[in-house]
């Protein structure tokens, strides 16, 4: 190699390069920035000794602090446990009715539990427990399977016909799928259903077959029955809709709406205070 | 010795060659350790590779490309924990090819959303989202009632055989059948699918048992997502500490 030129404008050498005159400085890194680098390096050789780094022949070197994301989230939420502890511990041990009585307890269930409701309910029964077809209102007094705290705990720690032994489990007949009734007289039943919910007593007809096919379920008035999860006939308050067609459709193919259960998913205490979030909703019995 | 690199600089056979032999140290330390390290993937009880239906449905995720707004992966941090359960283990995707952990969550994370909802709200919610969920942004999937295409389905194992996937003979040559066996629940052909695929959801999922639909695939997919594991045993073998 020749020996480096040194430009004589800024006293740096030059590449030696040259095109059509210009010639290419060789200036050195920046002091500040080779320093940087250097820090850097050293810091890669500390952590390498206080973290989790060097893959071995069957592990891993574990570094002297042993950190390890797992038990950084372990610790997370044992931290939040021991947090409500004061309050969840006594909800999981009190049974489920007697924690309205407690105001201390009611507020924090309240407040627990409409933060669990937005996470896990919402998504079928609405942000504002209005509900939609098929997925009840929780803010009525209506409550197909029971509205007490007690009722209300059973259907979320079990769901309804979601397969669990425990869960609540009944079907409406698809009574014309079954042969059970004719099309002509499941017209005649949807007419009796709407001539219930207006308060009629309907045709007198109509009045005999619904004793004979429906009143098992739903009562010889209509008025429901909660331990078969029969709704009551008698309000205007719809699970599938008011229309004549949906209701056909009910007695036709029948319906069997599924809730899961949150047995495995939520603790004690989080189902208590789901269940007592939803009996204040403004219709629990 | 300051001017060391410029030999280098100047070669580009050796520029190439020490570039390689870089770029491979990296690769072979932060790669290769975990196709041998005990601890990647977790012992787990209850792990199986997916019934051929839910392996259609899986494909049709992928299809529709869920995995762009929708994650399956709950990292170990306590407010993903706190929402959707316990943290996604590396033994949860081990059957997948190519996993679907997706990395955006326009919507909520799927891992563990099987059993979350009922067959009928997944049903309902893919044809028009906003009749369950007023305030939903994702898009509407009203087509997929249309009858699913399974007739390759066997071949589809064979290839995630190929890719390690334990799927053994009888599961390769019975795929179609144990396909349609998946929606006629108490039949000896689904108590067959269950002795090969145990907790196999066996039921028909969208809600017409006249056509297997893509949406019957597809929510059978959805419906194991996170439930093969049985995160609280693991929990209290105390090894996720490591």
């Amino acid at each position: 190699m020749t020996r480096p030129e040194i430009d004589k404008f800024t006293g740096t050498e030059t590449t030696g390069h040259e095109w059509d005159g210009i010639r290419e400085l060789n200036t050195p890194l920046p002091r500040w920035w080779l320093w940087t680098y250097v820090a850097c390096c050293i810091w890669a050789f500390g952590y390498w000794v206080a973290m989790p780094a060097w893959p071995l022949v069957s592990s891993y070197t574990h570094g002297v602090l042993g950190y390890s994301q797992r038990a950084v989230v372990a610790a997370d939420l044992a931290a939040a446990r021991l947090d409500r502890a004061p309050q969840t511990e006594r909800l999981a041990a009190m049974p489920v009715g007697a924690i309205e009585a407690n105001p201390e307890l009611f507020g924090f269930a309240l407040a627990a539990g409409r933060s669990a409701y937005l996470v896990n309910c919402a998504q079928c029964h609405g942000t504002g427990a209005a509900g939609a077809r098929g997925y009840p209102n929780l803010n009525d007094d209506d409550w197909i399977w029971g509205g007490t705290p007690e009722a209300i705990e059973q259907t979320i720690r079990f769901g309804i016909r979601s397969g669990h032994p425990q869960a609540r489990d009944s079907a409406m007949p698809g009574f014309v799928a079954d042969g059970q009734l004719t099309e002509l007289q499941a017209r005649q039943m949807a007419n009796h259903v709407l001539d219930l919910a207006q308060g009629n007593a309907g045709q007198p007809a109509s009045a005999k077959l619904y004793a004979e096919t429906c009143a098992a379920c739903h009562g010889d008035q209509g008025q429901g029955d909660p331990k078969v999860g029969a709704p009551r006939l008698t309000d205007r308050i719809w699970l599938y809709g008011d229309t004549r067609e949906s209701i056909l459709a009910t007695l036709t193919n029948g319906r069997r709406g599924v809730m899961p259960g949150w047995q495995d998913r939520l603790d004690d205490a989080t189902i208590k205070q789901l269940a007592v979030y939803i009996h204040s909703l403004g219709g629990g019995k | 010795m300051a001017n060391a690199h410029a030999r280098i600089e100047r070669s580009s056979f050796l520029l190439v060659v020490l570039t390689l032999i870089v770029v491979s140290i990296g690769g072979l330390v932060e790669v290769a350790p975990l196709f041998y390290l005990e601890g990647t993937i977790e012992k787990v009880e209850g792990m199986r590779p997916y019934t051929p239906l839910e392996l259609a449905g899986r494909e049709i995720y992928k299809r529709e490309g869920c995995v762009g707004c929708h994650s399956q992966m709950i990292r170990a941090l306590r407010d993903e924990v706190d929402r959707y359960g316990h943290y996604s283990l590396a033994a949860e995707s081990m059957y997948d090819r190519p996993f679907l952990w997706g990395s955006k969550r326009t919507g909520p994370d799927l891992a563990r959303v099987g059993g979350r909802y009922s067959d009928e709200w997944h049903a309902e919610h893919m044809v028009d989202p906003r009749a369950v969920v007023p305030q939903s942004i994702m898009p509407a999937y009203p087509f997929l009632t249309r009858p699913l295409d399974y007739r390759r389905i066997g071949a589809h194992l064979a290839a995630n055989r190929t890719l390690g996937v334990p799927y053994d003979e009888a599961m390769v040559a019975g795929a179609v059948a144990d396909l349609e066996a998946q929606l006629q629940p108490e039949t000896p052909a689904a108590a067959a699918l269950l002795r090969r695929y145990p907790k196999a959801v066996v039921r028909d999922f969208d809600g017409n048992p006249a056509v297997i639909s893509e949406l019957d695939a597809l929510i059978a997919y959805l419906q194991v997502l996170g439930t093969l594991v049985d995160v609280n045993a693991f929990r209290a073998s105390g090894a996720e500490q490591r």
